[in-house]
């Protein structure tokens, strides 16, 4: 029995849990208020805002607490492109890579029905911007926001976010980070002008995002955001899983290298025998430039949901971009940018801890549900 | 890409072969597809109608891992979905 399925939701840390429980005892109070338990509150959430800002390599004052990682990405793009829009010039274009996580896609696409331009650039079939079509889409005219993920939430590429942050220095464009696949398991990139994370992805509570917009950048709230989180972020802030989430951070970016080495060996162990074993099976994504924790593969003839279902009953959790397998009825996103088959598709992504012995049995487990599968679609598809 | 009409097709890509997958989910296309493109001679045309969302990313991708030739897709009528065509190559 193993839960595969990290980049959904890395598994809550003993850390987070302990420090959750504290934080109901401790942290219950209003904030902004005078009184003792206000004080006490405050300044709990301000040690939380300097642990996680440690970690992110930025101010504590540029960082701000959200609802959800996707709250962060509504706030900051929507915020940067708002403030940006020019009565006499038109409200702007925006670049997004086509690999970026929906909710920064829905986040444009929110912008471009107040009539800002979108460009999305396409990826290659390992699912890597090209740094020469990204960087023309920034160099045109009104460009008001560059979208650039540091890592693939679906099939771990890394993306060149380095190069394109300089790039976007010179263009005079900001450069908006989605940092929820890689925060605590990759060195974060520099130079960025705004990021967004997600608690429950570093084995924090969920309903805890991360916001940060770096001084030089203009942002205005999209949206009412009163006084709280520095005038950023709606709504009274759930200190208790926000004291849970920093202290996770900690926990997990504080045993990044080894978790990388390990959980790099068990997943090219996965990409090796799934060459080797299973007939028909694309793995995706680039090998050398990729998260340590993610591996996606699409097995021909198969239908995604049945082979979630099926590894699901054996006690594998995973997750699929099969149309079938998600509510939309539609295909990943991702996996149709990078022109790779659909069908079929897991994406396995390991948490922390996991065992040599869990890796062994899914790679017993799955020759024999997938040859099951070929049968019961009623072709057995010879494999060539 | 402008869709090709079955008028304009350069006479080696008609298909000498169709194979209606219409209303069938993914990975359905597919698996008639490589059941039946070996219907048709090396160097022939298979042309796959279908619906199904995926198929409009699948088709392609199978071709370029089978290194079958790919041609294109047409839109049918009324978003009817696709009529794709594959060249077998071997």
């Amino acid at each position: 029995m193993a839960y595969f399925d990290a980049a959904s939701a890395e598994p809550m840390s003993p850390v987070a849990r302990e420090a959750l429980l504290a934080g109901l005892d401790d942290g219950w109070a209003d904030p902004v208020r005078l009184h003792k338990e206000g004080r006490r509150a405050s300044l709990l959430l301000d040690q939380a805002r300097e642990r996680v800002a440690a970690i992110l390599r930025c101010r504590a004052d540029e960082l701000a607490f959200t609802g959800s990682g996707t709250q962060a990405v509504d706030l900051a793009v929507l915020g940067a492109v708002g403030a940006r829009q020019s009565a006499t010039r038109g409200p702007g274009h925006i670049v997004v890579s086509a690999v970026e996580h929906s909710s920064v896609l829905n986040a444009a696409a929110q912008a471009q029905q107040s009539g800002t331009e979108v460009t999305i650039v396409g990826v290659g079939a390992d699912g890597r911007i090209d740094i020469a079509s990204f960087t023309d889409a920034i160099r045109r005219d009104r460009i008001v926001l560059a979208c650039l993920q540091t890592a693939n939430h679906e099939v771990g590429t890394i993306q060149p976010v380095e190069e394109i942050a300089a790039e976007c220095r010179a263009a005079g464009v900001p450069l908006f980070t989605d940092a929820a696949a890689s925060v605590g398991r990759t060195m974060l990139p520099a130079d960025w002008s705004m990021l967004a994370a997600s608690g429950h992805k570093w084995g924090g509570p969920p309903g805890v995002g991360v916001m940060v917009i770096r001084k030089s950048v203009r942002w205005r709230a999209p949206v009412p955001a009163g006084s709280r989180e520095g005038h950023r972020v709606p709504g009274f802030p759930n200190l208790p899983a926000i004291l849970s989430a920093a202290a996770a951070l900690e926990a997990f970016d504080a045993e990044r290298d080894e978790a990388d080495i390990a959980l790099r060996l068990l997943t090219s162990q996965i990409r090796d025998r799934l060459k080797t074993d299973l007939p028909d099976c694309v793995v995706h994504g680039d090998p050398a430039h990729v998260l340590p924790h993610i591996l996606t593969f699409s097995c021909l003839y198969i239908d995604g949901e049945a082979l979630v279902i099926e590894l699901d009953k054996a006690g594998f959790s995973v997750s699929s971009g099969s149309a079938c397998a998600n509510d939309t009825q539609q295909p990943s996103h991702v996996l149709a940018a990078m022109g790779a088959i659909t069908h079929g598709n897991v994406r396995v992504s390991l948490p922390r801890n996991t065992s040599q012995n869990s890796v062994n049995g899914f790679l017993a487990a799955l020759p024999d549900i997938v040859r099951r599968l070929r049968g019961s679609a009623g072709t057995a598809v010879k494999a060539e | 890409m402008i869709p090709k009409q079955p008028a304009d097709l350069p006479s080696a890509d008609v298909p000498a072969l169709t194979i209606n997958a219409l209303g069938k989910k993914c990975p359905l296309p597919i698996i008639m597809l490589a059941e039946r493109i070996g219907e048709v001679a090396v160097g022939e045309v298979v042309e796959v109608l279908a619906n199904d969302p995926a198929a409009k990313t699948d088709v392609p991708a199978w071709c370029g891992l089978k290194l079958h030739d790919y041609v294109g897709s047409t839109q049918l009528p009324d978003d009817g979905g696709w009529a794709f065509l594959i060249r077998r190559s071997y």
